[in-house]
């Protein structure tokens, strides 16, 4: 665990304040203001919530509406990162300039501590994505959070757009489909028995397309593998993958530099790149809005797997 | 009927929240599937996971709802299990869609996507026209103040004289939805075929009887607001702001959603349930102050005095704030497999406010089967809606849910489990069903 010296609080993680206008309100406004709602619920509701926070575009989202939620106090929560051990440099980087910025606690649970003492033991394929439902599950339960804020959406995936914005994990951090609250109006039921948690979705009715043009309107700061750099990579299944300690390139794949961004980031074994010129917001979000491809179908492995990929990782209490 | 600005964000007209209702055959997967086709909101990979998984099935077209119905034990029986969120979006608006299970035995998923909605889908199969569950469903969306429905007359190139089906059901609907409350600019029928995409985003050359606007088109351009006498300001208090922090020593905001009507910096108002007042000295965001915000913008009151108050208060107009009270009628859809009955001791949610409830008397039944109220039951069983008296342990500051949704409604859950029991609508939500012989089966 990681807590920073600092003591000012920092500004949001953007060029200028928007002009916030009372005439105006649109979807995106809409949007903003359910999940700033859900934040507070969560923080008059519970003892101990955490935000777990990857680095990603949508935990880095997650975070600036969390800051504004509560603006201008400091933020109520600490961070949770599951390090699988196959990140992106870069991502760290980025993840650990965002906690000192803001002052924030981060708590890291690490694949590879697991992996060293034997608790877990590594797939043959080398994917991690998989290990990590342990090594989360263990810090809910060693550090008592009791309310966990996830950046899922539910337009990412069917079994996704079953799942409540507060939704009731039991004591082995699963999901039940069948057994889930109904959820009316704008009114959270965060009730829970000691040992069980409440995940959190605050990004639940946001679309890709909408996180996007979000970040671009508040200049969101974004770690910099969003926007397309020239990068060292090598084609696999139609993705543009990084070398790493996660294994390749393979024989017959051969390392080159192109013009790449990552839509998507995780774990370094399964997640890829995608050809790009976007080098900044409007680039990307004109990227995004014609792409034929989502996100998770353009650049991440482990969705392809099966029909039900997502829905089973779910239940084993994984996002 | 009065029907309150639906929703919990009802003030960005660029977004809409829709619900879909109708029976278990009608074809409402593949509606909701082709409606995210039409509007391009399935992507290539999606695409082709529906084709391939449809092919595996056997089938030589793919089938769209496959799109929708997403897990392992929907695609196992083929049915629809719980509500679903699907999103899609034209140049001009933005839809959240909660995806609801036909079945209509489960009102509770009826109540669980209708709940946000401003606008509801009602589905029948043209060949069948207006059953017993049209009617309930209409019903129900009455009860919660749905502002707005569209009948989907699907399946219409399967009849023959189809200008005099489709007129013959739409009257029959429409006499349905003026005995409950409805005016005719509330209600849109429109024949489509969800299989072939007749009059959902591409006007059909089939249907030279109807003149309307396609399903796209009126979801596009139906006002998600509603003519009536608005409430004046509904603000619960969900947290206090106080960041000690040096720059902010004497900070001291309290934060929440504005559920209804409209606050300006100036504005004297009431604090309930202490009936303290006070003015509203700022009005802040995380972007700047504001001078005024609206129903459904999450902001930061700061009071001109320094009073008492807390999370679970509420922040209202002077003019009209509701007055604190400890014991009420309500109407409640009952969600949960253990029945209701009287002298149950249970937890209440309204606004940010968490109270104890007692049960005072089962007061009558919604007869699901009549559309009309039954006598004083014994219980309240899963999927029934009924008329209570109740106590709550500290004074609640609600209007009736007929006057507005978001202060209106609340939520009964269990000490015990902590689960989700019923869904509560503050006054007498079936009254409009005493005047309504005219829709009984």
């Amino acid at each position: 665990m990681t807590i920073s010296d600092k003591t000012s609080l920092a500004p949001l993680d953007r060029a200028a304040p928007v002009a916030a206008s009372a005439d105006e309100f649109t979807t995106l406004d809409a949007l903003e203001s359910e999940s700033i709602h859900i934040f507070r619920e969560v923080a008059g509701e519970f003892e101990r919530p955490v935000i777990l926070f990857s680095g990603g575009k949508d935990s880095t989202l997650l975070l600036h509406l969390a800051l504004k939620a509560f603006w201008p106090a400091p933020l109520p929560f600490s961070l949770l990162h599951v390090d699988t051990g196959h990140n992106l440099p870069e991502i760290i980087k980025f993840r650990d300039e965002i906690v000192e910025r803001h002052n924030l606690r981060l708590h890291v649970a690490k694949v590879e501590d697991y992996l060293a003492d034997g608790r877990l033991t590594e797939r043959p394929d080398g994917i991690r994505n998989p290990l990590q439902t342990i090594p989360l599950l263990d810090g809910i339960t060693e550090n008592r959070f009791d309310a966990v804020f996830g950046g899922a959406r539910r337009d990412e995936e069917r079994a996704r757009a079953k799942e409540r914005i507060f939704s009731l994990r039991n004591a082995f951090g699963q999901w039940d489909p069948k057994r889930q609250r109904p959820e009316l109006w704008n009114l959270y039921n965060g009730r829970h028995a000691p040992g069980e948690h409440v995940r959190v979705f605050p990004l639940s009715n946001w679309t890709e397309l909408d996180v996007w043009r979000y970040i671009a309107r508040e200049s969101v700061l974004l770690a910099p593998l969003y926007y397309a750099h020239e990068r060292e990579v090598y084609e696999r299944d139609g993705m543009w993958m990084t070398s790493g300690p996660w294994g390749g390139p393979r024989e017959g794949e051969t390392v080159e530099t192109r013009m790449v961004r990552y839509r998507t980031v995780g774990d370094g074994s399964t997640t890829g790149a995608v050809l790009s010129e976007a080098v900044d917001n409007e680039a990307v979000l004109a990227e995004v809005a014609a792409s034929r491809l989502t996100e998770r179908g353009a650049t991440r492995g482990d969705d392809r797997v099966s029909e039900a990929a997502m829905e089973d990782r779910k239940r084993e209490g994984y996002f | 009927m009065t029907a309150s600005n639906a929703g919990l964000a009802p003030a960005a007209p660029d977004l809409l929240r829709i619900a879909t209702a109708g029976s278990v055959d009608d074809g409402k997967s593949t509606l909701v599937g082709r409606l995210l086709f039409d509007t391009k909101s399935v992507l290539a990979d999606q695409i082709d996971a529906v084709t391939k998984a449809s092919v595996d099935r056997g089938m030589d077209t793919p089938d769209l709802s496959l799109l929708v119905d997403g897990l392992r034990a929907e695609r196992e029986q083929g049915i629809t299990i719980d509500v679903a969120y699907r999103y899609f979006a034209t140049p001009n608006r933005s839809f959240v869609l909660a995806d609801t299970p036909g079945h209509v035995q489960y009102t509770r998923n009826t109540v669980s996507g209708a709940s946000t909605a401003q606008l509801v889908i009602l589905l029948v199969d043209a060949r069948t026209g207006v059953v017993a569950q049209t009617r309930r469903h209409a019903a129900v969306m009455a009860l919660l103040g749905v502002p707005r429905l569209v009948l989907a007359v699907n399946k219409i190139d399967l009849v023959d004289d189809a200008a005099e089906v489709f007129a013959q059901i739409s009257a029959e609907f429409n006499q349905v939805t003026a005995a409950l409350g409805y005016r005719p600019e509330q209600v849109q029928e429109i024949p489509v075929s969800a299989l072939h995409g007749d009059n959902v985003a591409i006007r059909s050359e089939n249907t030279p009887y109807y003149d309307g606007p396609t399903l796209i088109e009126h979801l596009e351009t139906v006002p998600n607001t509603i003519d009536r006498t608005p409430v004046g300001l509904r603000f619960p208090v969900q947290y206090v702001i106080r960041p000690r922090t040096p720059e902010y020593l004497d900070y001291r905001g309290y934060a929440g959603l504005i559920a209804a009507g409209r606050v300006s910096v100036g504005d004297e108002i009431v604090v309930q349930p202490s009936g303290i007042r006070s003015r509203i000295a700022k009005i802040d965001t995380a972007d700047g102050e504001l001078q005024t915000a609206h129903t459904g913008r999450s902001v930061t009151l700061l009071l001109t005095d320094d009073v008492d108050v807390s999370r679970g208060d509420l922040i209202a107009s002077v003019a009209d704030a509701p007055e604190p009270a400890q014991e009420f009628s309500a109407t409640v859809c009952w969600l949960a497999e253990k029945a209701l009955r009287p002298g149950a001791r249970l937890l209440l949610k309204h606004g940010t406010k968490t109270t104890q409830v007692i049960i005072s008397s089962l007061d009558a039944l919604f007869d699901e089967q009549n559309l009309a109220v039954s006598d004083a039951p014994e219980s309240v069983e899963l999927n029934q809606i009924g008329r209570i008296s109740m106590m709550t342990a500290e004074p609640i500051a609600a209007d009736d849910y007929q006057t507005d949704r978001e202060s209106g409604s609340f939520l009964i859950i269990d000490p015990q489990g902590g689960n989700t029991l019923g869904a509560g609508l503050i006054g007498d939500a079936l009254a409009p069903l005493h005047l309504s012989e005219a829709v009984a089966v």
